[in-house]
């Protein structure tokens, strides 16, 4: 049992980060371990890179401090190397860091240099994505991250029940499609053909950061929409090569949508208005966002829509 | 036990329960036997505390939540004739394990609504979830716009009616009970029921294993008709009414004693 959760203003950009903290606030009963945002500001020139070089309850440990340190001189030396400029690298947590970098070249090389780094993982790039995931509720994680000043057009979260595998920030939501720019995955269900597609990915030569099976679909999406395919045809798609009870919201840099499985097992509610669409698991976040009574309604089975900003 | 606070001013414990040392808010505005609060800033426990006490201790026969704000769980649980009335809507599993009270929700209601209800009435003035009327054992639910998937899922006994459209497995093995669907139902209607009655206004996109088309008499009729009269519905349309085709599940007529004995 998770929650998710997405927003799109369509009429410009707005204090999202605030706003999808109060939806996943409202939900924190569906998954009190970790919480998670994918969050899409203006497009930049530059490029953001959201990172970790530990797990956060490995922080403070014996001699982390200086690794720590020394690792990120190393990030900050390998982008040099690559030939990528570094405007700023900043962190909020001592473990988890936000880089600005000049950037033209290709990003699975610059990923898989970084994530060469002992304890590295990447949790987004792109130009205007940024994910930021960590242990505790929505509160916690936007206080301890200041998204209350992120403003941007479109973004999702999540709230995590650990079932299946440990209280981590590799387990947390929401993943991030390596090394494809600017895609992001939430997702609620279970993927019963996780294997078989990971399998499948692997032989294409993609690797992945975790074993979730929500970063399988991220992956599969973005694949299909670098091959030339629109994103709601790719989501229609995957409704019959994904295997299990699904719903998912995807964000691109200028789109947000959601899908729902053949048996609509996995709750979603959806608001949509002139200005806003907002979708999550439960209504009381929709009421959270909104602040007001709304007309919302459950998508049915095999359903896909797409916005755009 | 004490509870952990937030920025919010809500209390956790340990388990992440909300208000684990919750008392009754005493916020009613009391006319006679008539009851009104706002809900808009008490708990999901807090709600639930409140109506208790005004229909179980203060005796109250009309009760009306405002802002009920999409909390969960809300009015669950009431076992006396009262009329309830939420001014909003409310969350996941309103109205679950009722018996007897008259429930009005002005605004849309999320998944599991009165869920194993007993009787007594729930009108809804707009959609519902999903698992709407889960395992319900008796008592009128009409939900004026759409639902989600798998409507009455375990239906024993009562009505549904529903004027929108429904999703996938309405009715899914349903053993008891009616609905009346004015609108579309989606895919596996009435699957591995095994009994009841479902009738469909709108298009079928597929039955489900076992269920079929069932012979129209005047009882349909006249149950329907005085359905759509008692709810204030206007003029039926015309519907197609669907069974179990009984060849699933084991219907032999043989009392426990006998089947012993033919084992």
């Amino acid at each position: 049992m998770c929650g998710i959760a997405g927003v799109i203003h369509r009429d410009g950009p707005a204090d999202i980060g605030t706003e999808i903290t109060r939806m996943l606030q409202s939900m924190k009963h569906r998954g009190p371990d970790s919480t998670g945002y994918a969050l899409y500001g203006p497009a930049d020139d530059n490029i953001v890179i959201r990172f970790v070089l530990a797990e956060p309850n490995e922080a403070g440990g014996f001699g982390m401090d200086e690794r720590l340190e020394q690792n990120r001189s190393e990030v900050e030396r390998r982008l040099g190397q690559l030939g990528a400029e570094v405007d700023q690298i900043t962190s909020d947590t001592g473990y988890a860091f936000r880089a600005s970098v000049k950037y033209r070249g290709e990003l699975q090389p610059l990923a898989d240099y970084l994530e060469d780094i002992p304890g590295c993982e990447i949790l987004s790039l792109g130009n205007s994505l940024e994910i930021v995931k960590d242990l505790g509720d929505a509160e916690t994680v936007d206080k301890q991250y200041s998204l209350g000043s992120f403003w941007g057009t479109h973004g999702i979260g999540h709230v995590r029940m650990a079932t299946e595998s440990d209280v981590d920030l590799a387990s947390a939501h929401p993943y991030w499609a390596y090394p494809f720019s600017d895609v992001a995955v939430v997702h609620n269900g279970q993927l019963t053909n996780y294997h078989q597609w990971r399998r499948r990915l692997e032989r294409s030569g993609h690797r992945f950061q975790s074993e979730c099976d929500s970063e399988i679909i991220a992956v599969y999406l973005a694949e299909r929409l670098q091959s030339g395919v629109n994103l709601e045809a790719a989501m229609k798609e995957s409704l019959d090569d994904l295997d299990g009870v699904f719903t998912y919201v995807c964000v691109t840099a200028n789109e947000l949508g959601f899908a729902k499985d053949e048996m609509a097992a996995k709750p979603l509610v959806l608001f949509e208005s002139d200005t806003l669409v907002a979708v999550a698991t439960e209504e009381v976040a929709i009421r959270h966002l909104t602040n007001s009574e709304n007309i919302t309604r459950d998508p049915y089975e095999r359903e896909v829509k797409v916005w755009q900003v | 036990m004490a509870g952990v606070g937030t920025k919010s001013g809500v209390k956790y414990d340990a388990r992440g329960l909300v208000e684990p040392d919750a008392e009754i808010p005493h916020v009613s505005e009391v006319d006679g036997k008539s009851a009104r609060f706002d809900a808009g800033n008490l708990t999901t426990r807090q709600i639930n505390l409140e109506l208790r006490d005004l229909i179980y201790v203060q005796g109250m026969e009309d009760v009306t939540v405002v802002n009920p704000g999409s909390k969960n769980s809300l009015g669950v649980g009431i076992l006396k004739r009262v009329n309830l009335t939420f001014e909003g809507s409310p969350g996941w599993f309103a109205c679950g394990l009722i018996d007897g009270p008259q429930v009005r929700i002005k605004g849309r209601v999320g998944w599991a609504l009165a869920e194993n209800m007993m009787s007594g009435t729930v009108v809804v003035d707009a959609n519902a979830g999903s698992l709407t009327c889960a395992a319900i054992r008796g008592g009128d639910v009409l939900v004026n716009g759409d639902v989600g998937a798998r409507t009455g899922i375990d239906q024993k006994g009562g009505t549904i009616m529903v004027m929108g459209d429904v999703g996938i497995n309405t009715g899914f093995m349903m053993q008891r009970g009616r609905q009346i669907i004015a609108g579309n139902a989606g895919d596996g209607l009435g699957d591995s029921m095994y009994d009841g009655t479902l009738y469909v206004g709108g298009t079928v996109a597929s039955l489900g294993v076992d269920c079929v088309e069932g012979e129209w008499t005047d009882a349909d009729t006249e149950f329907i008709e005085r359905k759509y009269r008692i709810y204030d519905l206007g003029t039926p349309p015309t519907f197609q009414k669907f069974v179990c085709g009984k060849v699933l599940h084991n219907y032999d007529s043989l009392e426990p004693s006998e089947r012993k004995l033919v084992l």
